[in-house]
């Protein structure tokens, strides 16, 4: 008692460690801020895959052309896909997890403010690991999906080290992505505010519920996967040699047992992005919430039971490959149900075309193709005609980008005011959407057709003659489109961070708990911690008559926890270790590990007790506000 | 003396007292559920290479169960004494949980140290991680589960250390619980190990 005392004593009196500038950064445990920091990571990784598909689009733009043949081109491509999967794609996800998910709760911070930051900062190193190796002698270059054994092919001279880098890079990038999701998880089972039952929830909340359960359960399996390949090129393992009994379609296996959660790990908060964007744009609820929220559990669930479709040309069999493709084509029961509930939530609906929802209303009609396509390729004796051809690169591109990318920037204009106080330019944003939107299509479209004339993925060129010349040259085209709109985009981010701040609380009209706090959220979030009375808290209150939520607790000191240096330190730790296992100095590894494992020992040794925000601050803060 | 008076004030569950103790109780569940897909692959991997040894010794000629028994029985005790421990620390004595914790962790050495010699003996009759599929799942999956129990013996190291500083508190009583987990799940992993890897290796082909 006494002891508790004393530690309640020292909190309130403790001065709190603020920090400035670039450490401020460094050290954030705030939700909001590693929001921002993983949007500027995951944004700058993007830009870089980017030009990378640049470049192999500038390749395939005419036929016997020579600029990147070979070992680049293979490196192009495999460094392309790779980062806008995991160094993209997932960061992206999870600056609107961080940004979005407790303020829709009611919650103060994450679950784990500390392990929040370890998994920016352990994402962040593995990005930056892989990307050094263009300048230490080569990129990996066995596709994204480094299918042994050509990705255990260990190079004689001991100088091209692409494979180590993929192997580290995604490694330590996988833990910070796994402790992510654990983080999620619990944040949204046991810091939902009083009365928000979990079918209160948001649907982007719900969705990356969802997902934080497949992050949970698949990361693991591409752990196993990489340590196996580790293992065969720096220890002379044998899981992948034949000779000495090792089986390489234990690597399809371990990949696609996660690489098919994966891919709907990306796509569940993109569907609920879309949830929240196009009912707040039509001015209705969401139609058919309940069945939302079963499909996504549904979704999810399935996305653990197909993982062999990506493997039908392995040879697993006639009864194998029926049963993985009676599972795939399933999966479109419930996504289906999905189209159809955002149609009908649009229907009769007083729609707003902003860019968000500009965006949002592009990604339906352009899923549903990637979808088709989708189930077109779930029938075995077609998926051989199809499989490593241009179509598939077509299909899943049309459900990554023109899925995930469309929602994230419809998720970006929606949620830009409440990440950064100002509202991004909607002029400039149709001319982004417009030139994105014309550019992505001209670049897919046409290659399920180059696909089915028989192009292969991944190959460096094309003779003439053989009718691939026009797709190729649109494809390029279209690809160039896609980079004019990210100039403007980033043109419209820059104007916008020049402006005054001028976003309301709740610049469109809102039905979810982020729009009743101030843009940008302070750091508390919530003066207050609200009572929700009901799906769609803020909308509720509004239909009553009422200007803000009913507080559920009186106004007092707001703990919160300390900044910390701690899990930069223990990534940089892993960072220098990987580097170490790359070149095998393995003293180097060592140390890398020493520093991350005192690095521990700090963080359970020393308790945060953490610091208090005073009421007499908070009405001040207020004052300030309004 | 102040160690008495925080005893008495202690809630009966001080582990799941705090919204903090809850959070971690819950990651922890999931973490171990994690680890249940992470071990699953590499026993998914160790069954379909474990026949496949083109050179060496096979598991049957390889393996010796009086070893692995005592194993076996070393770190199933380790998990009772556990249990004993957060026993104690659901009745507020904070010295035997400590006690037992130091028991659990030396149990877990003696079980690191017959598995070391068991690894060196097996190199000696040719059974290397380099010499065939077999051995390369061998070593990975039994290896990895080691270095569980060694991550396991510094982390309740750790905690017997400071809990002499920052006695049974709210804060300290999650992390022994959390660690007691741990500490159960691997002794689980063992005993899959033990039935996959060497009964099955024994007797199964």
């Amino acid at each position: 008692m006494a002891n508790a005392h004393a530690h309640a004593h020292a909190a309130v009196h403790h001065e709190p460690k603020r920090y400035t500038g670039l450490m401020d950064w460094l050290t954030t445990v705030d939700h909001k801020k590693i929001g921002i920091l993983y949007l500027i990571a995951g944004g700058f990784f993007f830009l870089i895959g980017g030009l990378e598909a640049i470049l192999i689009r500038t390749q395939l733009m005419y036929p016997d052309q020579k600029i990147f043949v070979g070992d680049t081109f293979n490196q192009l491509t495999t460094m392309h896909g790779t980062t806008m999967i995991f160094f993209a794609a997932m960061p992206l996800l999870f600056a609107f997890m961080n940004a979005v998910v407790p303020l829709q709760i009611g919650a103060r911070d994450v679950a784990f403010p500390f392990v929040n930051a370890l998994g920016f900062w352990l994402f962040f190193a593995g990005g930056v690991l892989m990307n050094t190796s263009w300048f230490l002698g080569g990129a990996p270059d066995a596709g994204w999906t480094a299918y042994a054994p050509l990705s255990s092919i260990i190079d004689p001279d001991g100088k091209f080290h692409g494979v180590d880098f993929y192997v580290l890079g995604l490694q330590i990038a996988g833990i910070g992505t796994l402790i992510g999701g654990i983080n999620f998880l619990v944040t949204i089972i046991n810091m939902r505010a009083p009365g928000m039952t979990f079918m209160r929830m948001p649907l982007f909340t719900w969705t990356v519920f969802v997902t934080s359960i497949l992050i949970t359960f698949a990361f693991p399996a591409i752990t196993v996967a990489l340590i196996e390949l580790m293992f065969d090129r720096l220890f002379h393992g044998a899981f992948f040699e034949a000779s000495r009994g090792g089986n390489n379609v234990l690597w399809e296996h371990l990949f696609w047992i996660f690489g098919h959660p994966e891919v709907y790990i990306l796509i569940m908060p993109a569907f609920g992005i879309i949830s929240e964007v196009v009912s707040t744009f039509s001015k209705k609820r969401l139609f058919g919430y309940s069945s939302m929220v079963f499909a996504t559990v549904l979704i999810g669930f399935l996305s653990f039971m197909v993982w062999v479709h990506h493997m039908f040309t392995t040879g697993i069999g006639a009864v194998g490959n029926s049963i993985f493709a009676i599972a795939t084509m399933a999966i479109a029961v419930p996504t289906g149900v999905k189209i159809f509930n955002w149609l009908f939530t649009l229907w009769g609906g007083n729609i707003r075309f902003t860019v968000a929802n500009l965006f949002a209303t592009a990604f339906i009609p352009t899923f549903v193709m990637g979808g088709v396509t989708g189930v077109m390729l779930a029938v075995p004796a077609a998926d051989f005609q199809y499989h490593d051809t241009y179509f598939v690169v077509a299909h899943f591109h049309y459900v990554i980008v023109g899925g995930l990318i469309l929602s994230v920037f419809a998720g970006l204009y929606y949620w830009w005011p409440k990440m950064f106080g100002r509202m991004l330019s909607e002029g400039l944003g149709k001319v982004h959407f417009w030139l994105f939107f014309i550019g992505f299509h001209l670049t897919f479209f046409p290659q399920h057709f180059l696909g089915l004339m028989g192009l292969p993925r991944r190959y460096f060129t094309y003779m003439p003659g053989f009718g691939l010349e026009t797709g190729n040259f649109i494809s390029t085209i279209g690809a160039f489109l896609q980079g004019l709109g990210m100039i403007v985009f980033l043109i419209n981010i820059i104007v916008t961070a020049r402006k005054q701040k001028d976003a309301g609380n709740d610049p469109w009209d809102g039905f979810t708990l982020e729009w009743t706090i101030p843009s940008p959220a302070p750091e508390y979030n919530f003066k207050q911690t609200p009572l929700v009375r009901g799906l769609d808290a803020f909308w509720k209150e509004k239909m009553a008559g009422n200007k803000e939520m009913t507080p559920a607790e009186p106004i007092g000191p707001i703990h919160m926890p300390s900044p910390s240096i701690l899990p930069f330190v223990m990534s940089l730790g892993l960072f220098i270790s990987g580097y170490g296992f790359i070149y095998h100095h393995y003293i180097v590894s060592g140390a890398g590990l020493v520093i991350t494992i005192i690095s521990m020992f700090l963080r359970s040794l020393f308790d945060d007790h953490g610091w208090h925000i005073e009421p007499e601050e908070l009405e001040e803060h207020k004052g300030g506000k309004a | 003396m102040a160690q008495t008076h925080g005893v008495a004030a202690l809630p009966a569950e001080p582990e799941k007292a705090t919204l903090e103790g809850k959070n971690k109780l819950l990651a922890f569940w999931t973490f171990l559920g994690a680890e249940c897909v992470l071990f699953g692959c590499l026993f998914a991997t160790f069954m379909a290479l474990r026949n496949q040894v083109p050179d060496g010794p096979t598991a049957q000629e390889l393996f010796d169960l009086k070893t692995v028994g005592w194993s076996t029985f070393l770190l199933l005790t380790s998990s009772l004494t556990s249990v004993f421990a957060i026993m104690n620390m659901h009745k507020g004595k904070h010295g035997a949980t400590q006690l037992w914790l130091a028991v659990t962790v030396l149990l877990g050495l003696g079980f690191l140290i017959l598995e070391i010699d068991e690894f060196t003996h097996y190199v000696h009759e040719g059974h290397k991680f380099t010499s065939s599929a077999f051995g390369t799942s061998f070593y990975t999956l039994v290896g990895c589960h080691g270095a569980h129990v060694t991550f396991g013996i510094i982390w309740i190291t750790t905690l017997i250390l400071q809990g002499f500083k920052k006695g049974l508190t709210v804060v300290t009583a999650p992390k022994y619980y959390v660690a007691a987990l741990y500490w159960h799940f691997v002794d689980l992993v063992w005993v899959f190990i033990f039935t996959v890897v060497y009964l099955m290796g024994k007797v199964g082909h």
